[in-house]
């Protein structure tokens, strides 16, 4: 079977509408019928992942690729880049402003969350050019 | 527990979602911070916070959280109110502090989430 493919533009100036595309993944997870743990964790580590594209990067794409045993999340920025991935993967460090965590977020749980729901997760990135996030998550059991 | 006795013991008012009051409840989780609850929250929930933006509801929907208390008299605006609806997202607000609705809900016999 091909792989079913999405593309979906993150507005990066409209903090409301944050989650949009993973709402949508979701959605069409729940109807090509994947079991509800699996759609959990994609829903989980790709809404981290938007956010984090609003809150710091200013937006980007996501490109999402799905076949019946593997679903691959590609978010792609062009922000500033992460300076040190050792130290944005600890729990608890963050560079986000005042405004973000009064909306509940900004906390240092992006990254690691989202490692902690894919199981693999790779980042690349470019200070000035931006980061490119690749969640792939594992799954046999389709209906 | 029933999302109405939920409602009874935080003497709460149910912003949308008055059909799904009679489905049950099992836990809850207490948390104005988001990324918290989609790092931690396992089982379906019921999450009482005092956060009224719209992450709130993405939150509960990522999480298939079918029901949120909003705390401290907390009224998200209508638009709000109406993703929640279109999610069948259950919303109710109490005048309790989130430490006190926890508590209430807790000694009544709701249970606690269990972390990693």
């Amino acid at each position: 079977m091909a792989a079913l493919t999405m593309h979906y533009t993150v507005d990066g100036n409209d903090f409301t509408l944050a989650g949009d595309c993973s709402s949508k993944v979701k959605k069409s997870l729940t109807q090509l019928g994947f079991d509800p743990t699996t759609i959990r964790k994609v829903a989980i580590a790709m809404y981290e992942g938007e956010i984090n594209m609003v809150i710091h990067a200013n937006g980007g794409f996501i490109d999402v690729s799905i076949e019946p045993d593997k679903i691959v999340a590609v978010l792609n920025d062009h922000g500033p880049g992460i300076a040190d991935i050792d130290k944005a993967m600890q729990e608890g460090f963050s560079t986000a402003s005042n405004k973000v965590r009064e909306l509940g977020f900004g906390a240092g749980m992006g990254l690691p969350n989202m490692k902690k729901y894919s199981d693999e997760m790779n980042i690349s990135t470019k200070i000035g050019e931006g980061t490119i996030v690749t969640l792939t998550f594992y799954t046999k059991k389709i209906r | 527990m029933k999302l109405s006795e939920v409602q009874n013991i935080l003497n709460a008012t149910v912003l949308t979602g008055h059909e799904f009051l009679n489905n049950d409840v099992n836990t809850a989780c207490g948390s104005d911070l988001m990324s918290d609850v989609l790092a931690f929250v396992k089982d379906k929930a019921l999450l009482l916070t005092g956060l009224i933006n719209p992450q709130v509801i993405r939150t509960a929907e990522m999480m298939d959280i079918e029901t949120i208390v909003f705390v401290r008299g907390k009224q998200p605006e209508d638009s709000i109110i109406g993703m929640a609806k279109m999610k069948n997202i259950t919303l109710m607000s109490t005048d309790y502090p989130l430490f006190v609705a926890c508590g209430l809900l807790y000694s009544n016999g709701l249970g606690n989430i269990k972390n990693n």
